[in-house]
């Protein structure tokens, strides 16, 4: 028998990521790993995995699901998605399941994940993770170099992901009653390491004007659009290394935060880095959303670094039981009189 | 004892410093990047996550949950003063190159924007030592220096959509080679049959910054050859041992 995950339909961008290859950017490897290095960690969380374990990243659109194999179990964290199991042995068998919680599916079972509300990804992570063999220590998914994750490339239609357990035991499903996961607007930065190629008028508008978020973001950079900051000795320079976060010019003005697959390398003007614990709340942001620029000295960066640490290694503490109340989709089942199966199906739930 | 390398640190953020030795390409800045990697790297300074040498930088990246970018400032300022002011010689490679004009699109182009003729444009590619600078843009591409002033020229106005896996190119007085098919914008020259970025090795990048390369012209026939090994996978490249080695290819 199979143990895979089958992709029934891909989604717009969904990928194998992790917390990134680190140690090998000196070969002009990015490091790559999930936007939102938070949300991953509770999706892992919620299935029992280790936090760094490697999930799949859902971007704006999710994938539909098929498991092919006796048992697994799934937690999806992130943006808001509505996630629909749908059981083909049971006729009208579909239940939504709540957010931030686990569920343990069966063979022919499908989680069909619809589009993201409130930020661009959300990941789902699967008990005891991806059977897939990792890329100079990593499963990241670094699509251009086509290294790592799935052979390389974002999921597509037919692919079997390899699951490393066949069946998972049944037990109490986990949820986090809540992640705060809230639009954040205000983005703290360190201006450099190249703040001195730009004008201070130029600093001026980054750290007083509103930017918006387009379309053109990718798992590379975040384009950001507003008004043009202004360089004061042209926008080419010797090629240096590039920071997580890094807010890049060239020479159209306008800034480009970097972000999970950004080149290792590069020849635009730094005016400033996102401090990284901000980072994972700037990779959540959808197109449209506006962004805001605070300058703050590294020391603050550091401690802010400390503070989301302690908040995620406290993480696991506020992991409860989930009340087993499956959201069945209540009008499927009146119009198919069902009811009562609805009712039988409380009543077999576990506690809460 | 040397005088101290002028330097400066410049922040990137809280996960990242950089340490600056000048803002231009030369083989004196790039020696002390590479010096101070090394140093860095022997230490194993517990923090330290990577680093990533440059031009004329070095780029340390490092965790700020066990680091204080105010520690690693104070680790490596007494490093810097007790480096070596001369270049540092890493590995050195002979690296064939097939300068065809069948695999060299741009060598007729070149040729005319050098005023060199294409004979001369593949002799002077051909007969100096390359110096890698840093690794970067694609895995295991190098950026080599040490062309005369002939080859500064601006990259290609219309940058390719794909350039052939092995491809090298000048532009800008530098030359790359691409390890994977790719998108660019220099000017072709010729290609080498040597995988510069193979997963099955450890490291996968054959070369790396402070490497010396010098690039062999072989025939259409003999790039075929060589070609065919490396497609097989018995194409073994090494670095040479002696400081004046042989042809390795």
């Amino acid at each position: 028998m199979t143990t895979v995950l089958r992709v029934r339909s891909p989604g717009l961008m969904t990928t194998v990521q992790d917390l990134g290859r680190v140690g090998y950017q000196h070969l002009g490897v990015p490091v790559s790993g999930a936007l939102d290095p938070i949300s991953l960690r509770a999706a892992n969380l919620l299935v029992g995995n280790p936090p760094d374990t490697a999930a799949l990243e859902i971007a704006y659109q999710g994938p539909v699901l098929m498991v092919e194999a006796d048992s697994v179990r799934i937690a999806l964290a992130g943006a808001s998605a509505p996630v629909e199991i749908v059981s083909p042995d049971v006729d009208g068998g579909s239940e939504l399941l709540g957010p931030l919680q686990s569920v343990r599916l069966q063979r022919s079972q499908i989680v069909r994940i619809g589009a993201l509300a409130g930020g661009a990804v959300a990941y789902l992570a699967v008990e005891g993770g991806f059977d897939i063999a990792p890329v100079l220590g990593s499963r990241s998914t670094y699509t251009r170099a086509a290294i790592g994750g799935f052979e390389g490339h974002a999921l597509r239609a037919g692919d079997a992901i390899p699951l490393t357990l066949a069946d998972v035991a049944e037990r109490q499903e986990q949820m986090l009653p809540s992640l705060d996961l809230g639009p954040q607007k205000r983005f703290r930065i360190v201006l450099g390491p190249q703040d001195d190629y730009f004008t201070q008028a130029g600093i001026a508008t980054l750290l007083n004007e509103t930017y918006t978020v387009t379309p053109a973001t990718d798992r590379m950079g975040m384009r950001l659009d507003g008004p043009k900051l202004e360089h004061a000795k042209g926008y080419n320079i010797v090629s240096d290394g590039i920071a997580p976060g890094s807010i890049q010019v060239p020479g159209n003005g306008l800034p480009i935060v970097l972000l999970a697959d950004r080149q290792t390398t590069g020849g635009y003007p730094k005016i400033a880095t996102v401090i990284s614990a901000d980072l994972p709340a700037l990779g959540r942001l959808v197109p449209g959303a506006n962004v805001v620029f605070e300058a703050v000295d590294i020391e603050t960066a550091e401690a802010a670094a400390r503070q989301l640490a302690a908040e995620l290694a406290a993480m696991p503490e506020r992991i409860v039981a989930a009340r087993r109340e499956p959201t069945v989709d209540e009008a499927k089942l009146m119009g198919e009189n069902l009811v009562s199966g609805m009712v039988d199906a409380r009543e077999g739930g576990g506690q809460g | 004892m040397q005088a101290r390398p002028q330097f400066k640190y410049l922040p990137a953020g809280d996960t990242a410093l950089v340490v600056e030795f000048g803002d231009r390409v030369d083989r004196t800045s790039s020696g002390h990047v590479v010096a101070l990697a090394q140093k860095l790297r022997d230490l194993a300074v517990p923090g330290i996550v990577e680093m990533v040498p440059t031009f004329r930088s070095l780029m340390v990246h490092y965790d700020p949950l066990r680091l204080r970018q105010t520690d690693l400032r104070a680790r490596i300022t007494p490093l810097v003063d007790g480096m070596p002011a001369g270049e540092q010689v890493g590995r050195r490679w002979r690296l064939p190159v097939c300068y065809d004009e069948s695999l060299g699109p741009d060598l007729a182009d070149v040729s005319a924007r050098t005023g060199l003729s294409v004979a001369d444009v593949i002799a002077g590619h051909s007969s100096v030592v390359h110096h890698v600078y840093m690794m970067g843009f694609l895995p295991g591409l190098p950026y080599l220096g040490g062309l005369p002033k002939e080859f500064e020229l601006p990259r290609r106005e219309n940058p390719r959509l794909k350039v052939p896996r092995g491809a090298v190119a000048v532009a800008m007085s530098m030359t790359v080679i691409y390890p994977l098919e790719s998108p660019g914008g220099w000017h072709i020259l010729g290609v080498t049959p040597v995988p510069l970025w193979d997963l099955s090795r450890d490291p996968p990048a054959l070369l790396d910054a402070g490497d010396k390369v010098t690039l062999v012209p072989v025939s259409l026939r003999e790039y075929e050859v060589l070609l065919a090994k490396a497609a097989a996978g018995e194409l073994e490249m090494a670095p040479e041992t002696q400081p004046e080695g042989r042809p390795s290819a």
